[in-house]
């Protein structure tokens, strides 16, 4: 029941955002500091996403197969492989370093 | 005089990076009934929330035991850059009355970077809207496709689906490292999230990065070009360097 409040939630908060930026004042959102704390906000979250997602078990940091996965993805971007390649790049270097008796 | 709509340069490239980014909803939907939401909930996110960085966010955090609350501030910071989209695409469209609330909707990385990227205020309206209601579209038909895969694979470990999240990750952080600065902030964001994580519950140490990218944003605004990473995530006019996507 939470989970359904807060994803309903999520999705009205990010509609309104998107809201805010044809109702608002154009010279709100042109100044300098707003747009930049947005792209670093952008860029903040997804690196902590990424390494949270790779490294985070609970409340514990893990050595595992994701660590693997998240090597080989970036040598796949790296190549300039598109999306859709990279999270198979990751989910086949994750599930086969499972194969091979890594945790 | 405009050209008809099958031969609008806007429309074209609206049309191939709608079929490239709503390909990649069947990874959204596999990932996230691996996180474990259900269907619905799946789909749910897809219609309503409809920003690809948002959704990831969502799920992620979900996927690593954190709470809803945290799920939800996460999918919501995210989703700030988009009103800054959304002021830039009312100077270019000026929409009024329903089609306001249909703009504002599909006014993600793709759209924006698709219509930004014409000279011709026609184009540009085309390339927005296409690109927008393209990926809608398709975007949700392949999150329904990929929650039911995913649902039906079983344990999503033994798949390496939690490797297929930290590479989708990835693949979003990806195309906004084009400066060094943005690579900072990266490193710094990321191992703030290392050190809170033994401290704080799970979901808490994405709060937390939010905070020092927020502080980076604040403090260090003057040593970076304005809107550091706000360039959208895709650039669908890669043949040719002197149309940048966010021009």
């Amino acid at each position: 029941m939470n989970l359904w409040l807060l994803l309903i939630v999520a999705c009205v908060v990010g509609f309104l955002t998107k809201l805010v930026g044809y109702l608002v004042p154009k010279k709100w959102l042109t100044n300098p500091r707003v747009a930049r704390i947005a792209g670093t906000l952008t860029i903040g979250l997804l690196a902590s996403l990424t390494i949270a997602n790779a490294v985070a078990t609970g409340q514990q940091v893990v050595v595992d197969s994701r660590l693997g996965a998240l090597v080989a993805a970036a040598v796949a971007l790296w190549l300039k492989a598109p999306f859709l390649v990279v999270v198979l790049v990751g989910a086949a270097s994750a599930a086969g370093l499972r194969l091979l008796g890594f945790p | 005089m405009p050209t008809s709509l099958a031969q609008s340069p806007g429309a074209r490239v609206g049309v191939s990076i709608a079929v490239a980014t709503g390909l990649y909803g069947v990874s959204f939907g596999a990932l996230s009934v691996a996180s474990g939401l259900d269907v619905w909930q799946t789909q749910l996110l897809s219609l309503l929330l409809f920003s690809g960085g948002s959704q990831f966010a969502f799920i992620g955090v979900i996927a690593g035991g954190g709470t809803p609350v945290a799920a939800a501030s996460a999918a919501a910071l995210l989703g700030i850059r988009n009103a800054v989209y959304g002021m830039q695409m009312n100077v270019l469209l000026h929409p009024t009355g329903w089609r306001r609330l249909a703009a504002a909707h599909v006014t993600i990385d793709e759209s924006l970077a698709t219509s930004t990227g014409q000279t011709d205020p026609v184009e540009q309206r085309r390339g927005f809207w296409v690109a927008g209601v393209g990926i809608f579209v398709l975007w949700n038909l392949f999150t329904l496709v990929g929650a039911l895969a995913g649902d039906a694979l079983g344990d999503p470990k033994q798949w390496g689906l939690d490797g297929a999240a930290v590479a989708a990750f990835l693949a979003l952080l990806w195309p906004r490292l084009r400066s060094r600065e943005a690579g900072a902030i990266a490193a710094a964001c990321a191992l703030a999230t290392v050190l809170a994580v033994p401290f704080v519950p799970p979901g808490v140490p994405i709060l937390v990065a939010a905070v020092v990218a927020a502080l980076i944003g604040w403090f260090g605004y003057r040593s970076g070009p304005d809107g550091e990473g706000l360039e959208p995530d895709v650039d669908p006019y890669p043949a040719d360097p002197h149309r940048g996507a966010a021009s």
